[in-house]
């Protein structure tokens, strides 16, 4: 049932500069992504996220450890196979990076020319390409000439030209407004369903990993936190960086939650009871919502309501035993976030 | 005014002025377009840094730019006889014209080809292209209007190098210039020759506005 490993990286760890200058971007990374997936890196700015995703094709290489992406060891790769296999490796960036003297179609069929495809069949196929991405009217526009999102489809495209297994996303709907970044998002999605190509997304917005990728990992301090299924993270995070992640995407910013906190968790399986409403009236105490928030991730509905239940322990431990009792998951929070 | 001699007397020094900037700006491009492709990719940030051709590069032109134009026309004196037979004459001016413009353009390129953006260099090398690749399908194409605007501020320089080079016995409008102007003190004479310098550079300069316009995608 596992599915193939597309990119492996084993304790990998990256500094820039030498002796006292030395900065540690990366520590001891280790990271399985499989063939199809659409995988997630998210991190606070600083955490070392674009430098991870530029060892993933060797625009940085590594200081220490192993980057193999479909079944090839980059580091044991001559200059040469490491051009080739970038090629297999597809990019695009915050900033699009198109060439602006160049039309969109000429944009594509730019990775094709370099590989030594001829024009004519570049051609052929970048228009191709701008089909797939929605653009087929605009082949001869300059990229100044594209919105955002446009100059995003163009990226996408020559990205896509030379048939890659892989495409790197660094922050590519960060520059984005969110209407944007939702129709960037279900290309990207379309994509990796339609082409079964994999995808690596990086970025440092909760509700892009909630959108569309199948796992997740949380870098921290050059270091992974946490990895696993987007749905378990967001069910039950574990570090204080992945709650503080999935709380800035839920817009509760750097308040203080006070004690006595629950985080009462609806994964969509619950009957259509107002529990909270019905807990309350059962006690006959009040408790203090403190935040509420649903998400569709793949599909499903999940929430989760922040409760501050009432001083009184009694009461307190009565709630916990009366929601027990209905079968409603629910994790003590006292952390501030 | 409208002397016969006098017309021909002028004429012969723009074409003579002209001859000596087109020619020396275009050998000037020749020298200096690599030195510039060289000093921007082989820099600590550039795409394949190499330290000592670097280093090299830097030092010689930073010594060739220092030296004041006519010095240097006389420094290189026995080269240009070398080259030309001769040091006098609108031909001898060119040797030194080429040698003070030729790291003059080396920066000049290297100016505009740093400006391309970081990014684009990085998506082409995330496409796998080689540091050729990029020098010829990515930096060049990209900077082309900044080097056209590059160009007209180098011809203009040149031109106004040829002029001074009139002090040496070159030939053209600053060598009339001189020669009537101080030598003979027929300073109607001079003015003419410097109102059709400025002409010229305005000419140039109004040319190369309109490439680096039309050549540049970037704002339609």
């Amino acid at each position: 049932m596992e599915a193939r490993e597309m990119i492996a990286i084993r304790g990998l760890t990256k500094t820039f500069g030498t002796g006292s200058d030395a900065v540690t971007a990366l520590r001891d990374i280790d990271l399985s992504i499989r063939a199809g997936e659409i995988f997630g890196i998210i991190g606070l700015s600083g955490a070392g996220k674009s430098t991870l995703v530029r060892c993933m094709n060797y625009l940085e290489h590594p200081t220490e450890g192993s980057v193999t992406v479909d079944g090839k060891k980059l580091g044991a790769l001559n200059k040469t196979e490491l051009l080739n296999a970038r090629r297999g490796i597809g990019m695009i960036f915050q900033q699009f990076n198109l060439l602006m003297q160049k039309t969109a179609l000429e944009n594509i069929c730019f990775p094709l020319e370099i590989a030594g495809v001829s024009r004519k069949d570049a051609r052929a196929r970048a228009r191709e390409l701008l089909k797939l991405v929605d653009l087929e009217d605009r082949e001869n526009a300059y990229p100044a000439q594209l919105s955002g999102g446009q100059k995003q489809r163009v990226a996408i495209a020559r990205a896509l030209a030379p048939s890659p297994k892989v495409l790197l996303c660094d922050e590519a709907t960060s520059a984005l407004d969110p209407t944007t970044t939702r129709s960037i998002l279900s290309l990207l999605k379309e994509i990796n369903r339609t082409l079964g190509i994999t995808i690596v997304v990086i970025t440092h917005e909760m509700s892009v990993i909630e959108e569309i990728c199948d796992r997740v990992a949380i870098i921290d301090h050059s270091r992974i936190a946490e990895a696993g299924d987007v749905s378990d993270i967001f069910m039950n995070p574990k570090t204080d960086i992945a709650r503080k992640l999935l709380y800035a995407s839920g817009r509760l910013g750097e308040e203080v939650l006070g004690e006595r906190c629950l985080r009462i968790i609806f994964d969509g399986t619950q009957t259509s009871s107002p529990v909270i409403c019905d807990m309350v009236l059962e006690c006959g105490a009040p408790v203090n919502i403190l935040f509420a928030d649903t998400k569709t991730i793949e599909g499903k509905m999940h929430g989760y309501t922040l409760i501050q239940l009432p001083e009184n322990r009694e009461l307190g431990d009565k709630m916990k035993k009366y929601l027990d009792l209905h079968g409603v998951q629910y994790l003590e929070e006292a952390y501030h976030v | 005014m409208f002397d016969p001699q006098l017309v021909k007397l002028f004429g012969d020094g723009i074409l003579e002025t002209l001859y000596m900037t087109l020619v020396s700006t275009a050998i000037s491009y020749l020298l200096g377009l690599p030195i510039g492709v060289l000093l921007t990719t082989s820099a600590p940030d550039g795409i394949s840094p190499r330290p000592v051709l670097y280093r090299t590069l830097d030092v010689v032109v930073n010594i060739l730019r220092s030296v004041p134009f006519l010095i240097l026309m006389v420094c290189v004196q026995g080269l240009t006889r070398f080259l030309v037979g001769t040091t006098i004459g609108s031909t001898a001016v060119i040797p030194p014209l080429v040698i003070a413009a030729a790291p003059y353009v080396g920066r000049m390129v290297e100016g505009s080809l740093k400006e391309v953006d970081h990014g684009v260099i990085e998506a082409a090398q995330s496409m796998g292209a080689t540091a050729f690749q990029i020098i010829t399908r990515v930096l060049l194409p990209e900077s082309t209007p900044s080097l056209l605007n590059g160009a007209a501020i180098v011809t203009t320089t040149i031109l106004s190098y040829s002029a001074m080079a009139g002090a040496l016995g070159g030939g053209g409008l600053g060598a009339i210039a001189i020669n009537y102007g101080y030598h003979r003190f027929q300073p109607d004479m001079m003015w003419i020759a410097v109102v059709l310098l400025v002409l010229l550079v305005q000419l140039i300069q109004a040319v190369g506005d309109r490439l680096v316009v039309k050549s540049d995608k970037r704002r339609r």
